[in-house]
């Protein structure tokens, strides 16, 4: 791995990690729960780039499986959601 | 050479709007603008980022593998969207002080759930015992 690669994935771990600390701040603050399932949502799909990301950084790819099943489920549970406020009411 | 700046460039790019969609998810006054800036710049930074990951491993299993990942967030990505939209619309989640228009004001059924003016079809009442 070159140096430029090595520096960008340092860079694009980073950001990921940030964003999943912001996303985590509207987790908690929140003030409906549709906010805290929206933030829920796009933490995962940080988690599946930081996956990816970490693929490149260790050159296996066996990693990516869990990005795959992580892309599912995170989906599933946004519609268990979705489905569980909608028939609360 | 070249081949690793591009890497780097999908991958931080991508990241970066990764980190975008996080911060206007921390920052837009309401739920409908957030859930608006959270699906769309999160499918931008996955399709990079998995771009990226296809050009460093250049085999096929891998970019099977990420185009399913590609296809599972653009597919999945905004019917959930729609979902936890619609269930927010319902729930009476409030829009921004700020808003100008609402077009779906005062069009909502809320007891039936639908679109005011929209029949569902007749309950079946039960069906005779033979």
């Amino acid at each position: 791995m070159s140096d430029v690669l090595r520096l960008c994935v340092g860079l694009a771990m980073t950001f990921f990690l940030g964003g999943m600390l912001l996303t985590l701040i509207r987790l908690f603050r929140g003030p409906s729960v549709p906010d805290r399932v929206v933030a829920l949502d796009l933490c995962s799909a940080l988690t599946v780039g930081f996956i990816a990301t970490y693929c490149v950084y260790t050159g296996k790819s066996v990693f990516l499986d869990n990005a795959v099943v992580l892309a599912l489920i995170s989906f599933l549970g946004t519609v268990a959601f979705a489905r569980y406020l909608e028939r609360r009411t | 050479m070249i081949k690793d700046l591009i890497i780097g460039l999908c991958l931080v790019l991508g990241s970066v709007f990764g980190f975008l969609a996080a911060l206007g998810i921390v920052r837009l006054p309401d739920f409908y603008s957030r859930m608006q800036a959270s699906t769309k710049a999160q499918t931008l930074a996955l399709i990079l980022v998995m771009f990226g990951l296809m050009l460093h491993f250049e085999r096929l299993d891998v970019t099977t593998r990420s185009l399913v990942v590609l296809f599972f967030v653009f597919f999945t990505a905004p019917i959930g969207a729609h979902m936890i939209g619609r269930a927010a619309y319902l729930l009476r989640t409030p829009l921004w002080e700020g808003t100008v228009q609402d077009d779906l004001e005062g069009k909502y059924d809320y007891e039936r759930r639908t679109l005011a003016g929209f029949a569902p079809p007749e309950e079946e009442s039960d069906p005779p015992q033979s």
